[in-house]
């Protein structure tokens, strides 16, 4: 009896005590955020959406290189002599379109690997969590803003040049071929007449054999 | 011939309008009660509760369920016993609804003044536990049917207790007109200064009300005690096959439920339509006040257990209703009718 009286009060003890903690926190303002109407700031170094100011962008293939997951894919194209790009906000030359800069959010896996190597700060981590699509293509993100016209234009004037400073390359090969032949042809040449000198025994072109050594050397 | 028609349609539509009223008050007090419960419920776990719905803390939510309610379809089990399946939940909350009869809402108004009132409307409410095996059998599903037994076997068993502490009051009372219970309790004699009320004039009648309480949070199937419904989290017992405005019948009904026998527990224990200060702001317009506040108080009680404490299992259930209550409630009952005889 005195038992189960005892066991009456503590049952009656633990529902009082749970029923004042219940009442304490009726009064405590509430921990919700309203999500439409409030939203949640994400905290600084938080990794969330990747966004790149294609503008800074060198076109250096670090980011690529260094994504885990390869979501990452750009495509360059060397700039002509006649065009001059510019230099980014931190002062590095730009020498490449940018003919495509895709990153798949979808493969991102938010290891922020590829912010760190990038030598212009263009590739960063916004602070956006709300890109949720239907279709999972919509998740490949196209930064480069070239136009399709402009990139083929891009690329045709590469090819050209390319082709060109080739030829030229091919020329001055060429050229240097020759001279080194004519060299040869004149030392052979010298030596025989050396050979003949000695016979001679005379020393009257020994200055002149010095500058063509010379000319050799340079 | 059109006197006698006269004579019938007079009281008729006096009737109509007194039923009326706790109709109103009945439908008002559901929908505010169960956008209070959803708000009660998140401030007690830091929540917000609705918000969206209405302006204020979205004080609209029960009129959009209502309206959601409205559309959804009908649906009907191919095997269930139509007639019955559809009559279910319109019992059950007419057999609360009834019992408002009984209940005097204040010291002008009583829907009706019989002598047998406590006992009209335990009879009443005993229909209850017919609506619920109804829905449970008629659905023809077997967990329809288990959750409808259990359900019965609980409102069956905790009717004893309820009873038992009822007949408390009613030995003091010696009356079981409801209105003459209400006005016995007027006055503030106690100790000077408390009110006449019976929860005050006797040590056995505060373990007369705990009881009571027990068994009817037990009776109205409020946690911890709503096991075999769990409406909220789990399969819903006897309503798993109800949907739309059929289970909105059904909470409905609970509702009332609820309102009904906080109502009762007011009118028995706090004096009913009395001021708790005596003469201070009495009248018929502020014992309804009163009274309501009184009952609310008790729902608001109801509410605020349901959000504390975890449910009980079946067996602990019926262990706590036949081994401790019971015997416990008759106890008491003797202790108070021996308190009565010696003071």
């Amino acid at each position: 009896m005195a038992n189960q009286i005892k066991e009456g009060w503590l049952t009656f003890k633990s529902i009082f005590t749970g029923m004042g903690i219940t009442m304490r926190h009726l009064f405590q303002p509430s921990v919700t955020l309203q999500y439409p109407d409030e939203r949640e700031e994400l905290p600084p170094g938080a990794r969330a959406q990747l966004y790149v100011n294609i503008d800074d962008c060198i076109g250096c293939n670090l980011c690529a290189r260094a994504c885990p997951v390869n979501c990452i894919d750009i495509e360059t194209v060397k700039a002509t002599d006649d065009v001059d790009l510019g230099k980014t906000s931190t002062g590095n030359p730009k020498r490449f379109w940018l003919t495509r800069f895709n990153i798949d959010m979808a493969k991102c896996m938010y290891c922020d690997l590829c912010v760190h190597p990038c030598p212009t700060d263009c590739i960063t981590m916004v602070p956006e969590y709300e890109y949720s699509e239907f279709d999972r293509t919509n998740f490949v993100y196209h930064f480069s803003n070239l136009s399709p016209e402009m990139v083929a234009e891009v690329k045709d004037k590469a090819e050209e040049e390319a082709e060109r400073k080739k030829r030229e390359k091919e020329e001055m090969m060429r050229k240097k071929a020759e001279e080194k032949k004519k060299k040869e042809e004149e030392a052979k040449k010298k030596a025989a007449e050396e050979e003949t000198k000695k016979e001679d025994e005379t020393d009257a072109d020994d200055s002149t054999n010095k500058n063509s050594e010379n000319d050799d050397k340079e | 011939m059109f006197e006698t028609i006269g004579n019938i349609m007079a009281p008729l539509t006096a009737i109509i309008i007194h039923a009326a009223i706790p109709l109103t008050i009945i439908l008002v007090y559901a929908l505010v009660a169960i956008w209070g419960e959803r708000k009660i419920a998140g401030f007690i776990q830091d929540r917000l509760g609705p918000m969206r719905v209405g302006g204020f803390h979205g004080w609209a939510q029960s009129i959009a369920d209502l309206l959601k309610l409205i559309q959804k379809e009908d649906i009907i089990p191919t095997d269930a016993s139509r007639f019955l399946f559809k009559f279910a939940p319109f019992m059950m909350f007419a057999a609360s609804y009834a019992a408002f009869a009984v209940i005097p809402f204040s010291s002008d108004y009583i829907g009706s003044n019989i002598n047998v009132g406590v006992f009209y409307l335990l009879a009443v409410t005993s229909i209850l536990t017919l609506s619920v095996i109804m829905a449970g059998w008629a659905s023809n599903n077997k967990w329809s049917l288990l959750g409808g037994m259990r359900s019965a076997a609980q409102m069956v068993s905790y009717e004893v207790p309820t009873i038992a502490t009822v007949l408390t009051v009613i030995v003091v009372a010696g009356s079981l007109n409801l209105m003459t219970v209400t006005e016995m309790q007027s006055g503030n004699d106690i100790l000077g200064f408390l009110p006449n009320w019976f929860i005050f004039q006797n040590p056995f009648l505060i373990v007369a009300f705990i009881i009571f309480f027990i068994s009817i949070l037990a009776e109205s199937h409020r946690v911890p005690f709503d096991l075999p419904e769990s409406e909220s989290e789990l399969v819903g017992g006897y309503q798993t096959e109800y949907s739309g405005m059929r289970w909105a019948m059904f909470m409905l009904a609970e509702y009332a439920d609820m309102l009904l026998l906080s109502l009762l527990g007011a009118t028995l224990f706090f004096g009913g339509w009395n001021s708790p200060f005596g003469e201070f702001m009495a009248g018929p317009f502020w014992g309804f006040f009163w009274f309501m506040l009184k009952g609310l108080l008790l729902v608001f009680v109801m509410m605020w257990i349901r959000w504390t404490l975890p449910r009980y299992r079946v067996d602990q259930l019926m262990h706590i209703c036949w081994s401790i209550l019971i015997p416990l409630s008759f106890v008491n009952l003797i202790l108070v009718a021996l308190w009565e005889m010696i003071f």
